[in-house]
């Protein structure tokens, strides 16, 4: 019976498998679809025919684009700050000795375990007492803080498994310390800079937590989107999430295959 | 200047962790002890009652959110395992389809993927209204504004979470450990009990410490699924800053939440026999 009966397990278990995965993505196509709907009322929760109008209609919502766009621009700066800072920290982690590595070291631990919510809270305690402003240099600021621990963590991981001799070869051949890092070093670290950028615009764009805390009046995508729960999700948000869902999934599948070929 | 080099590379972080994390947690520490309110300023009075106050008045939400947190931890964890389980073992070439596929939510908006679940669960939307169009469903069934619905939508936004951690720790486990001790004349069942399940629980503990955390203060789940009466800590602390700008309260609700759950993850990873949590989480 044992054999009989891992097959049927096995098979059960596969099929629970594809349920889960199918639960999983059960809202990505419910937000596709109702990009679709050809609503006439204010609310957008049932069907009503499928319509095109949404993806002409894109910008014709101004505050919800001006969301989008704050959103594209604080990740994209915020992305640039954390990858130059985190790389550097994780070639110090992963490549030298020095005197404070494991005070950083839990400090890195404290940054990523720190629930969303109190990292907020504490910021906005800073920024109350400190009587700064909030706009989006204070959301910048804190998009840096929680995502620098994840890219310092990527290119710490593919720093340890570089080969130091490389480097040393190239200065034997008189490179000079700057050129041997734009050489050598950089180029294979660089899978683990990509990695580390990508997870730190992901982590900056889809935020909705911390930004509440250090927004001010600055209104970011996550934003724009609760704040319109009460009184109707426009389609047009729904086409935004398809598109942004769209491209990540290409750029993901895209850097897949390119890994594969250069192997 | 070559032994100076790690310090100048990490100086910019250093400052960023210092003045962005180090620093707001001593003002919160801070706030959380003075008196006042947002019209006449506040003034540091070393007030412990904020604690006490705070506490009392709020702790059918922190326990509330303590419960959901759990419940959501451990239906991640009986949902989660079996699919960790079979695409580490039995997912063959098709193994990164699979992970690409668990991680597809993470491609849309944490607060896009709660809305279309909203959606999904709405009273009279295409699920249950179809449902009770057919006369399959009570006119009068619903799931939103129950504990059921914000509990599984925690379950739902933080479950790869939990998966990922499991597939990794399983899949490092050498498939000739689990014949071996068959052929040893252990059954299925043994052998899953005996070895394979003692050397996936880094990946257990990993996942708990993932999910539970951010599941416990997370605020939008309660806030889009929840109604009024499933408020969890999160909100509170969100509507005491944000809106009531009561401040000392809110500092004294966010540091009892971290303290209990740090207490929270102690005592967990004494119990799992971790004595290191800081190992356990980096790998």
């Amino acid at each position: 019976m044992s054999a009989r009966g891992t097959r049927l397990g096995d098979k059960l278990l596969h099929v629970y498998t594809w349920l889960v995965i199918v639960w999983l993505s059960s809202p990505i196509a419910v937000m596709i679809l109702f990009g679709f709907n050809d609503k006439k009322s204010k609310s957008n929760t049932t069907w009503q025919g499928f319509t095109l109008r949404w993806y002409g209609e894109l910008f014709d919502i101004s505050d919800l684009t001006v969301a989008l766009r704050n959103s594209l621009v604080i990740a994209a700066v915020s992305t640039i700050v954390t990858v130059v800072i985190g790389t550097m920290l994780g070639l110090a982690l992963g490549r030298h000795r020095f005197r404070g590595k494991g005070v950083t070291n839990f400090l890195i631990f404290a940054a990523i375990s720190t629930p969303e919510l109190v990292m907020g809270a504490s910021l906005l305690s800073l920024f109350v007492s400190g009587n700064v402003p909030r706009d989006a240099n204070t959301i910048i600021i804190a998009h840096v803080l929680f995502s620098l621990s994840f890219v310092v963590v990527t290119v710490r991981a593919r720093v340890v498994t570089l080969d130091p001799s490389l480097e040393e070869a190239a200065k034997d051949l008189g490179a000079t310390a700057w050129g041997t890092f734009r050489q050598v070093t950089l180029p294979s670290i660089l899978p683990g800079v990509m990695a580390g950028a990508m997870l730190s615009f992901a982590l900056s764009i889809d935020d909705y937590v911390v930004t509440s805390f250090v927004n001010g009046s600055t209104i970011t995508f996550p934003l724009w989107i609760v704040g319109a729960v009460k009184t109707g999700i426009p389609p047009q948000v729904n086409v935004m999430g398809t598109l942004i869902f769209g491209i990540g999934v290409l750029i993901a599948i895209g850097n897949a295959v390119a890994a594969r070929r250069r192997i | 200047m070559r032994r100076l080099t790690p310090y100048l590379l990490a100086l910019p972080s250093w400052m960023w962790l210092a003045i962005f994390l180090v620093v707001p947690m001593v003002a919160m520490a801070s706030v959380s002890l003075q008196t006042g309110n947002a019209i006449d300023g506040f003034a540091m009075t070393f007030s412990f009652s904020n604690y006490g106050d705070a506490i009392g008045r709020y702790s059918t939400q922190l326990v509330r959110s303590l419960l959901y947190g759990g419940m959501a931890t451990v239906a991640m964890l009986v949902i989660g395992y079996p699919v960790a389980y079979w695409i580490a073992f039995k997912g063959g070439r098709r193994k990164s389809v699979y992970l690409f596929l668990i991680l597809l939510p993470f491609f849309v908006s944490f607060v896009l993927r709660t809305i279309s679940w909203n959606f999904l669960l709405a009273d009279n939307g295409i699920l249950f209204g179809t449902l009770k169009g057919w006369g399959l469903l009570a006119d009068d069934f619903h799931v939103l504004a129950t504990t059921f619905a914000v509990v599984g939508g925690l379950t739902y936004n933080f479950l790869p979470f939990m998966i990922l951690p499991i597939y990794v720790s399983l899949e490092r486990v050498d498939p000739r450990v689990v014949e071996a001790a068959q052929d040893l004349y252990a059954t299925r069942a043994a052998a899953f009990r005996r070895v394979v399940l003692p050397l996936s629980l880094p990946g257990v503990f990993a996942g708990v410490l993932m999910t539970f955390v951010p599941a416990t203060a997370d605020p939008i789940n309660a806030a889009i699924l929840g109604g009024t009466s499933n408020t969890m800590i999160g909100n509170i602390i969100q509507t005491e800053y944000l809106t009531n700008l009561n401040y000392p309260t809110a500092s004294a609700l966010s540091f009892t939440l971290m303290a209990v759950l740090l207490v929270g993850i102690f005592v967990y990873a004494r119990a799992l026999g971790t004595d290191n949590v800081l190992e356990a989480a980096a790998r």
